[in-house]
């Protein structure tokens, strides 16, 4: 895939110079405007709401995690595999029919996060940040300047998502590396840790000045706790707001199977939509989110029993809450005109798809849309915006999904493009 | 849960007449009772993560089909389900989440669990017993 991307990339700088060798440049410009964005007849195997549609900017690209879209159109996404040695793929489209025909790449590191702002392209691998000065679009590699170094490496929630602010900050997450703080991590009977150490330097979201080289995690603030795990993040500029997904922990029947059976395993705990204030403090290790009793429940490592709340009673609460396990990879609030003005300051939300939903049959694996209020609050149930990435009507087990939706990103012109961390397909999402 | 554990009785209980059709030859009764007694330990303990057919969850927990891990060196395999284990490749791919040690489970289960998924998802390598587990355990 990706040689014949290149190969029509050089097809196209060919036919390009002979036009212009042949002819005058009017008629050429002519030619590229007469090509027109229009959405693949088949949406890109994706079903959408009746008037938008989908193309297929770029497929094979690799194991894509987030992406982002310069003011020029340029699609960067993020490679949590290096391919060719590289962690980022520039994706253009020089014709404007919207398929990426350049795929060039760089930067010697794979990861997830990725966001443009500040005149600054920002990337993360899993133990650092990194930014680049971006002008019309492009990026000065050899000016890279690293904003946060040296975080501790490990794998379980690792995953670094960043985020930018509109008064000059970084937010960068800090995945818990365990899934409920027990003394052995995963291990039926280990008690939980209490208080949970964990939580000193993970299981947050920390803050840094998004300017200033070198900070060590030391050198930032922890913005908010109690987080597990969280990969989808965004600044609500219209709040002035930081909004987050966070990933409920798992094995509550594994764990505790006097307590919970799979079924309730299946359904609990709840997949978070959180607002995020400056000392907000979700509950993780000690709580989890119940949709059933919209509370925060004790966890069975803390002595919970799925009835009681004890000290979760005064922890923050999503302000929506998701069926378990969904994993809520990305999230962003749409500000474009393009799509229709229902979805004008409402939220997308990506749905990784789950794998521990057995013996209920797997969940996710689609975007959402949730559409918000002026206050700031969801205004009503969230919908199903895109599906059919996994390809099949039901799902049992994650490597069935021929694709996953993982990043959301927003282009100029009000397009949404949505990245897939299988095989790395791009789509960009338009008006029919 | 018990769904599983129900579906996993009434195997055992028809494995006296399922057995010998299902592996031809009488001599491989024995093997065939250990693989499906393992294959309650697998749902019980193994298949949240490992899945159902064995083909793990991409980037989190790694597939138990055709790889060297499974089909290799039986002591490695014995010391991972002991000890549990994190951060290492998986045929060429990373796998985020750490497998707990299950030391709690007995030496039959773990043998049976093991030689369950050696003969299972396509794979084919020889039986753990528990004498071997029981080996592995004491030098832990």
């Amino acid at each position: 895939m990706k040689k014949s991307i290149i190969l029509s990339a050089l097809f196209g700088l060919l036919v390009n110079t002979s036009l212009l060798a042949n002819t005058a440049p009017k008629k050429s410009s002519k030619a590229q405007k007469s090509i027109k964005l229009k959405a693949d007849v088949d949406n890109g195997g994706l079903t959408l709401p009746k008037g938008i549609g989908a193309l297929v900017v770029a497929d094979g690209l690799g194991k894509a995690r987030h992406l982002a879209v310069a003011p020029n159109g340029d699609v960067y996404v993020r490679l949590n595999k290096l391919v060719n040695g590289k962690g980022t793929v520039v994706l253009k489209d020089t014709d404007g029919d919207g398929k990426a025909d350049q795929n060039t790449s760089f930067g010697n590191f794979l990861g997830t996060g990725i966001v443009i702002g500040n005149g600054y392209l920002y990337a993360s691998s899993d133990t650092s940040v990194v930014r680049y000065p971006m002008k019309d679009g492009k990026i000065d590699e050899a000016a890279g300047e690293t904003i946060v170094t040296g975080l501790e490496h490990y794998s379980e929630h690792g995953s670094k998502s960043i985020e930018l602010d509109d008064k000059g900050h970084l937010y960068v997450t800090f995945g818990a590396p365990s899934n409920a703080c027990q003394e052995k991590n995963r291990q039926k009977g280990s008690k939980g840790m209490d208080p949970c150490p964990i939580l000193e330097w993970h299981g947050g979201i920390w803050q840094f000045d998004a300017n200033k080289k070198n900070q060590k995690q030391a050198d930032g603030v922890r913005y908010a706790t109690g987080l597990r795990n969280v990969v989808g993040l965004d600044w609500n500029k219209q709040q002035g707001e930081l909004y987050a997904m966070q990933h409920g922990r798992d094995q509550l029947n594994t764990m505790f199977s006097t307590l919970y059976n799979a079924e309730q395993n299946a359904e609990l705990p709840s997949e978070e939509f959180c607002l995020v204030k400056k000392g907000s403090d979700f509950g993780w290790p000690y709580c989890y989110h119940d949709r059933f009793q919209n509370k925060k429940m004790l966890a069975p490592e803390y002595g919970g029993d799925g009835k009681i709340q004890e000290r979760c009673e005064g922890k923050d609460q999503p302000i929506m809450a998701f069926p378990a396990h969904w994993a809520p990879n990305a999230l962003l609030f749409y500000t474009g005109n393009l799509l229709p003005a229902k979805y004008k300051n409402g939220a997308f939300i990506c749905f990784h798809g789950s794998w521990n939903r057995a013996p209920l049959k797997q969940g996710g694996y689609f975007v959402a849309f949730v559409p918000f209020g002026k206050n700031g609050k969801p205004s009503g149930e969230y919908e199903v915006f895109a599906e059919g990435f996994a390809g099949g009507s039901e799902i049992k087990n994650p490597n069935e999904a021929k694709a996953r939706p993982m990043g959301l990103a927003q282009g100029p012109d009000g397009s949404l493009y949505i990245s897939d961390s299988v095989k790395g397909k791009v789509w960009r999402v338009i008006k029919n | 849960m018990f769904k599983y554990i129900v579906t996993g009785l009434l195997l055992v209980g028809m494995l006296g007449s399922a057995v010998s059709a299902r592996y031809g030859q009488k001599n491989t009764i024995h093997k065939a009772i250990q693989a499906d007694s393992g294959q309650l330990v697998y749902e019980n303990y193994c298949l949240a993560c490992h899945q159902e057919d064995g083909s793990g969850v991409p980037n989190l927990n790694p597939p138990l089909i055709q790889n060297e891990w499974v089909l290799g060196d039986s002591v490695r395999l014995i010391k991972v389900v002991l000890n549990g284990l994190k951060g290492v490749e998986v045929a060429g791919e990373s796998y985020s989440n750490e497998m707990p040690s299950h030391d709690f489970l007995s030496d039959k289960d773990i043998a049976n669990v093991l030689t369950y998924i050696r003969k299972s998802f396509g794979n084919k390598a020889n039986a753990i017993t528990p004498a071997m587990v029981k080996m592995q355990r004491a030098k832990k």
